[in-house]
Formats: C-alpha cells, structure tokens, sequence
C-alpha cells in the first residue's frame, strides 16, 4: 500500500503547476483573459454548477457519449465475436473492418450532421460508428485466440451455438475485448467534445465555445477543465470495472 | 523454406519428405491467402456497387447520400482544378509536422524521464494523469493563445500525439534487457553510448507501437482542429461543404481522408518493417 506522504510526493508536480499558474496570472507575467487565475476559474466553476448550466449541458454529453459508446460495444463487440466464430463471415467483413480502421473517425462529424441534424441523433451516430471498429477488433482477436481444446469439449458436452458463445468464447476474449472496450471510451470522449465544439446547440463542447465566444474566459477554462477530469475519472473508473470482471483469472 | 534447407543432420530422404511437406503447406497457406486477398476485393467492391446502386434506387435523397459515381466525379475535378491537392497538402502538413514533433519529443522526453529521477518525478503524474484526458477540450484555449493560424493546429496535434510517444518510450527502455545493460556497461560503454545504441534500439519495437498508435491520433485532431477554425484543408474544406449543403463534398471530403488515413498506416508499417529487419518479429510474418 502506499502511503499518504508517497501519494503526496507522486503528485506533487500537479500542485506545483497550479500553483504556478495562480502566480503567473496573478503577478501578470501572463495576460489575464489569456490565463485567468486558477482561483477565478474555481469561482466560475461554483457558479457554472449553481445556475445549472454545467450540470444541464453534462447531462446531454453523458446521454449522447453513453449512447453511443452502449451502442458500440453491443454490435461491435458481436460483430467481432461472430466473425472469429464465422468464417465466412469473417473472409467478408474483416476487410471492411480494415478499410474503415484508419480513418480518421473525425472525418464523419459532417457527414453524421448531414444524415441527423444538429442533435443527439447525430452525436449518438458518430459515437457509435467511431467506437465500433476498436471493439470489433478486440472482440475479434480475443475470441480468435480462444483454446479450441475448450470449444471442441464444450461442443462435445453438448453445448448449443449460443451457450457456447457465452459461456466459452466470452470469457476467454474478455480480456482483448475489454481492452478495445477501453480505446473506445477514449475515443468517445474526443469525439463527443469535438463535434459538440463544431456543431452543437448543448453539451460541453458547445459551452466551452459558447463561454469563449462571450469572452468568458474563467467559465472556459472551468469547464474545459471539468470536461478533461472526467475523461481521466472515466478511463481509472473503467479500470477498476477491468480489474473486478478479470478477477477469475489468476 | 530457409528453415526447411538446413537439416544436414536429417537423412537425405527424411530431408525431401520434410521439403515436400513444407512446400505443400507454403502452397495451402499461398491459396488461402489469395483466396482471401480476393475475397477481401470483392467484399469492398460489392460494398461501393451497393452503395451506387441504394443511392440511385430513389429511396434516398442525392442529399443524404449522393452516388458513388458523383463522389469519384467531384474528386476527379477537384484534382483538375488544384483544390484537392492544396487541402491535401495543407492537412497532410499540419498532421505530419505535429506528428515528428510529437515523436521527437516524446522520445526524448521518455529517454530523459527514464535516465533523471527529478525529470521522471515531475512528469510522471503529468503524463499518467494527461494521457487519458480528452485533449481535444484544450482547442479553444490554444486558439486563445496561438490565434486560428497553422501553429495552433499544430500545436494541438503535438499536445495529442506525444503522451502514447512518451509512454510507450518510458516502458520500452524499462523492459531492456538488464543482463544488456550490464555487459554494455562492462564492455566500457559510456551512459550516452548505452542510451543511444543499446537501450533506444533494444526499446525500438514499443517506441514504434507508440508511434503507430501516434500517427492515427494525429491525423485525427488536425482534421477536427480544420474543421473547428476553418479555411483549407482537407477538414476545413469538408466543413464548408456541410454548411453550403453540399453533401457531394462532404462525401469526397471522407473518401479522401479514408485514402489518407490507409495510406498513412501502411507506410508506418512499411516503415517498422523496415526499422525492425534485425528484430525477430519481422522474421517470423515472412
């Protein structure tokens, strides 16, 4: 276990950096719409969550971003799982999950905007199509990898398609599968902000743009801040959640 | 079949027995690729036909979906008038340059890290807490300090893809070989020597999967970065073109990028191919 002073110690260089932000702009080395002192930044985020807008505008990110994401990994995660299963299936489709595997998944924002308008349905669509690729693939490899010794004696036992695939193909992919899982909360998080940033009428993104078009730059900079904290919160929360699901394991 | 040639200690006959067999399973293995090759052509073909023929069934709008013909068509004058290749150009600058920045940094920054304890104690928290944060959220505060000019495209391409660069450099030169280091060090090495010629080559093939994990992510927040401030560019261009309703070029705008973002990944494989010919993992893919 660690100790408090070790914790301290470790992050130390965090406390350190905002420290010397509140003295840069407090001492104007800085100009101070360009960095607004830390602690006026803490003042409008109190007064961003009291008047509600934060606490609005999050809750129509998160229901888009889980949307999507929820989306992704129940057909992605299938998908991938079908295809090592498959193969004809996987002879078809695989290269289609190659050729849409490095694009840029940015590239879809307009075209989901042409598709669904200015809304959640076209955030929701983006997510979900931008996520799915990494969870196929991991589902993919995974199951590929499973031991055929179990799949031949579990067939033998009489385990039917389904049963199989959950009770032996599942398991043994979860750890791949988890892990493509974890690209894509990352990669929802980059695609939610930016296509709120771009074209939106709520959410973070569109607060931040709208805080700095008014020239509110503590607000900015507040919610900026809130919107990278829950992005860290979210991938150590989904480690934990890896760690509990991958407990049989060892 | 190097590996097959050299059995001096077999018999001669065990010798051509072992050859057929390899060769057999070369040709098998031969066919099933092929046979996926094409497969693979094929299901890509089927899917721009079936694309052509759903948009010209009239059960879509041109709008929500123009032909695939039309998409091919805008390219081909795009290309004629010299508009593709300026926003080709432009992205492909903007991503790269952020890209080597990135690289270089981060492996230099890794390198340092893994050699001073003061550098490692004051960047550690900062990588482990900033790597997974949404850094896209930062644009507009770059644009407040860098202005809508390429610097602040680029600078936010380098603030994105140099945490997988720094991390994966970190953990490649911790996972060298002690007994390495401690020979080189016998052997006289001089701590510059052993950074440069056993610890960042023997840490080469994680500094690569860094890289490539950097690349996409690059090419990735330049094209949001266009589409956020505007102007040329392949992300920007797509941008005007979803403003104006002009969903042909949205459509190119995406086949481009798509060509782009293929065509990055695998010269980067080329590339670690190519870096890792003395390594034993490209032997074993021949």
């Amino acid at each position: 276990m660690q100790t408090m002073a070790q914790i301290t110690m470790r992050y130390l260089p965090l406390v350190l950096l905002a420290l010397v932000w509140e003295a840069a702009a407090r001492l104007h080395v800085v100009d101070t719409s360009a960095l607004p002192p830390l602690s006026k930044v803490a003042v409008a985020w109190f007064d961003l969550m009291r008047d509600g807008e934060l606490i609005n505008n999050g809750a129509a990110s998160l229901y888009r971003g889980s949307a999507g994401l929820l989306l992704a990994v129940i057909f992605g995660g299938g998908l991938g799982l079908w295809m090592a299963r498959w193969r004809l299936l996987d002879v078809f489709v695989n290269p289609l999950v190659e050729l849409f595997y490095p694009l840029p998944k940015s590239a879809l924002i307009p075209v989901t905007v042409l598709w669904l308008g200015f809304g959640d349905g076209s955030k929701i669509l983006l997510i979900f199509l931008g996520c799915m690729i990494p969870v196929t693939i991991g589902a993919y490899n995974g199951a590929r990898g499973s031991d055929h010794v179990l799949v031949w004696s579990a067939r033998s036992m009489g385990a039917g398609r389904l049963r199989m695939m959950w009770d032996v193909v599942v398991p043994s992919a979860l750890p791949e599968l988890l892990n493509g899982v974890r690209t894509a909360l990352a990669l929802a998080f980059i695609l939610l902000v930016s296509s709120e940033l771009i074209v939106s009428q709520k959410g973070f993104g569109y607060l931040i743009g709208y805080l700095g078009s008014t020239g509110s730059y503590e607000g900015m900079y507040a919610v900026v801040l809130t919107v990278a904290f829950l992005g860290f919160a979210a991938d150590r929360f989904y480690q934990l959640l890896m760690q509990w699901l991958l407990q049989w394991r060892e | 079949m190097a590996r097959v040639e050299d059995t001096s200690s077999l018999s001669a006959a065990e010798a051509v027995i072992a050859r057929d067999a390899a060769r057999r399973f070369d040709a098998v293995r031969r066919l099933d690729l092929v046979f996926r090759g094409g497969a693979g052509l094929f299901s890509i073909l089927l899917l721009l036909v079936a694309w052509e023929l759903f948009a010209r069934s009239g059960k879509v709008t041109p709008f929500m979906l123009p032909a695939f013909s039309a998409v091919v068509e805008r390219i081909y004058s795009d290309a004629l008038t010299g508009d593709l290749w300026r926003n080709l150009g432009l992205t492909m600058y903007r991503a790269l340059t952020g890209f080597v920045i990135a690289a270089v940094g981060g492996i230099a920054l890794g390198a340092l890290m893994s050699r001073n304890r003061i550098v490692r104690w004051f960047f550690d928290p900062i990588i482990s807490v900033g790597f997974p944060m949404p850094k896209i959220a930062f644009l507009p505060i770059i644009i407040l300090w860098l202005g809508l000019y390429d610097v602040s495209k680029i600078s936010i391409v380098v603030f994105d893809a140099i945490f997988p660069v720094v991390t994966a450099t970190l953990a490649g030169i911790a996972a060298v070989d002690t007994e390495l280091i401690w020979s080189a060090r016998n052997m006289g090495a001089s701590e510059r020597e052993l950074m440069w010629q056993i610890k960042l080559p023997a840490a080469l093939p994680q500094i690569l999967t860094g890289l490539q994990v950097a690349l996409p992510i690059a090419l990735i927040v330049a094209i949001i970065a266009e589409m956020a401030m505007g102007g040329y560019g392949l992300g920007g261009a797509m941008m005007t073109a979803s403003r104006f309703a002009d969903s042909r070029g949205v459509f190119a705008g995406i086949v481009e990028i798509a060509i782009v973002g293929y065509a990055l990944i695998k010269a980067m494989t080329l590339v670690r191919r190519r870096l890792l010919a003395w390594h034993e993992e490209t032997a074993e893919r021949t």
